[in-house]
């Protein structure tokens, strides 16, 4: 069988609220593999929120084991893993998070920047990533101008530019209309599904399950069930 | 806006400091005006004598001693003092009278305007400068040559006008002969201000004044070790340096806190951008520096744009010389200092709140 994606064992994660020790995820098992999209869902406190920055690297687990194509992320150092998440991981944040001040191209290429390309070659390939996207026509413009259907294709194209292989979807419907939710998800689908990356979503919206491989359902810290979707989907 | 903000509090910082700086430089320029009107080169005065503008009567026969000293090439006599002049029209008015060496007139205005220098052998002559224009055309008389005045029921006529160095007390200049001078005062023991002196060809004037301050009751320094001495007196002894100190330290502490509060609220604005490019892979050091590059910009533009509201400024008060204003090179240097630390001391605000920013919010 192939490594998978990603490999979560017996994940714990506590914070300190006061000074109370609130435990968030209680020996999380979970596993995502390549050419998936995987859905995670849960009300509001389960706990998504911490494993999506367990799965990336931005936090720590208490205990546990994660893993991304086979690398312990636990063993990295913080600057060795920031380089990795760079150049492993893309996000689709939940308001988009589209720098106001820089324009579409510029957004678009900062994960390259990021990772190092320069900025000729940067804009170069985002610039491709958007007319692959049909938005190229908007790259000078400012986020502010656009509507939150384009906005959600510039993060996409900000997401996927540099290639990553693991694509993190932090609700990326929750500020779209129905009919812009449903394009935004056939356009991940589309650009974003390949037989090398992976593709986890976090949402609320019942209205895109269709559109998962598998959805993960969430409840007080723990994956309750993991179900796949009928095959005939869009 | 608040990149507006921003620059405007740096300009204002950089505007407010150089301008005290140069006012207060151009002030301790202002106490040498003396000794750089009368340009001699070197200055005997009393042994209690420590500064131009407070003089210290001496006898006349100190002149001979002067003279009496090796390696002293010549020496005349200088009266220095305020005097209260009546116009023709009735009015009185202060001024800076200055009594010349009456065969050599070494002291005398370096530019005349109008009248001739050697005017002032001429009976009753007086020579006065370009604010004497100005403030008798306030007490309503047009000065112009012929003009005439009395000091002390001595009457005095204009022969000449001067272009010379504004006086520290800001009266006009009246140069006349020494024993005009006299003439004009109550009659007193010691009416002697300075002894100025050259020393011999060959002579070191430091070395001469040496000498000539080991004659009993006198003191002689050189122009530059007089200006110096003038100088750290009013530093020792006015609350000058204190008062531009505070205006400086409060613009400096006006400044950081406008630029250190405004960075702070740009990063706060910014925190789920920044989380988010934390997430994207964009480590400390690529996220400070950018915040130190905004502080540089930042920096550089207000720093120019104060320096340019302080240059028109200047334009505008150093023709007219008052408020006293001099700029030397140095203060550039030091206030673009103070704004780099300024900035950088604000970066450093907002580096901590980055420091503590967990990119994790920008899921939440």
């Amino acid at each position: 069988m192939s490594t998978p994606a990603i490999d979560c064992k017996s994940l714990c994660k506590g914070y300190m609220s006061g000074t109370t020790h609130v435990e968030v995820l209680h020996g999380l098992d979970l596993q995502a593999h390549c050419g998936e999209m995987l859905m995670i869902a849960g009300p509001s406190g389960s706990g998504k929120t911490t494993l999506l920055s367990l799965i990336c690297g931005i936090l720590r687990a208490d205990s546990g084991w994660v893993s991304l194509f086979g690398t312990d992320i636990a063993e990295m150092g913080e600057r060795s893993l920031t380089a990795f998440r760079a150049a492993t991981v893309g996000f689709v944040f939940q308001q988009f998070q589209l720098i106001p001040t820089l324009t579409v191209l510029e957004n678009a290429s900062l994960p390259l920047i990021l990772t190092g390309t320069g900025f000729g070659a940067a804009k170069h390939a985002a610039l491709a990533m958007l007319d692959r996207l049909g938005i190229a026509h908007l790259a000078k413009r400012q986020p502010a101008m656009l509507s939150g259907g384009q906005q959600q294709r510039v993060a996409i194209a900000r997401a996927l530019v540099h290639e990553p292989r693991l694509l993190i979807c932090d609700e990326p419907t929750s500020a779209l209309d129905s009919e812009s939710g449903a394009a935004t998800m056939a356009l991940l689908k589309e650009a974003a599904l390949a037989t090398d990356r992976c593709v986890v979503v976090v949402t609320h919206d019942a209205r895109i399950f269709s559109f998962a491989n598998r959805i993960a359902t969430m409840a007080d810290g723990r994956v309750i069930s993991i179900s796949t979707t009928p095959p005939s989907h869009p | 806006m608040k990149y507006f903000a921003l620059v405007g509090g740096l300009a204002f910082t950089t505007f407010l400091i150089v301008q005290q700086f140069g006012g207060f430089c151009g002030l301790m320029l202002l106490t040498t005006s003396t000794i750089r009107a009368i340009g001699a080169e070197i200055w005997v005065m009393d042994e209690n004598g420590l500064q131009a503008n407070e003089v210290i009567p001496m006898r006349d026969i100190e002149v001979q001693r002067v003279r009496s000293v090796p390696g002293v090439a010549w020496a005349v006599p200088l009266y220095w003092g305020v005097v209260e002049a009546q116009l023709e029209n009735g009015s009185t008015l202060r001024l800076q009278l200055v009594g010349l060496d009456s065969s050599s007139l070494t002291g005398h205005p370096e530019r005349m305007l109008e009248g001739s220098l050697q005017s002032l052998w001429q009976p009753d002559a007086v020579i006065l400068d370009q604010v004497g224009v100005e403030v008798f055309a306030k007490k309503g008389v047009d000065l112009r040559i012929g003009t005439t005045f009395e000091v002390n029921d001595r009457q005095f006529r204009v022969v000449g006008l001067s272009r010379t160095a504004r006086s520290f007390l800001g009266n006009p200049y009246a140069f006349t002969t020494y024993n005009r001078a006299l003439d004009a005062l109550p009659g007193q023991r010691k009416l002697l201000s300075f002894v100025l002196a050259k020393g011999a060809p060959g002579q070191d004037p430091s070395e001469v004044a040496q000498r000539i301050s080991r004659l009993p009751g006198l003191r002689a320094m050189t122009r530059e070790e007089f200006s110096r001495s003038t100088m750290e007196w009013f530093f020792q002894n006015t609350g000058i340096p204190l008062a531009f100190g505070v205006v400086v330290v409060m613009g400096l502490i006006v400044g950081l806190a406008v630029t250190g509060l405004i960075f702070l609220m740009f990063v706060n604005d910014n925190l789920r951008y920044l989380a988010a490019m934390k997430a994207m892979g964009a480590g400390f050091p690529a996220l400070a520096t950018m915040i130190g590059f905004q502080a540089f910009i930042a920096g550089v533009v207000g720093y120019g744009l104060g320096l340019g509201l302080a240059a028109l400024y200047a334009s505008a008060v150093v023709p007219r010389e008052v408020p006293a204003f001099f700029l030397p090179w140095q203060v550039p240097i030091v206030v673009a200092g103070l704004v780099a630390a300024v900035c950088i001391a604000s970066a450093l605000g907002s580096l901590w709140r980055l420091a503590k920013l967990e990119a994790g919010m920008v899921f939440k």
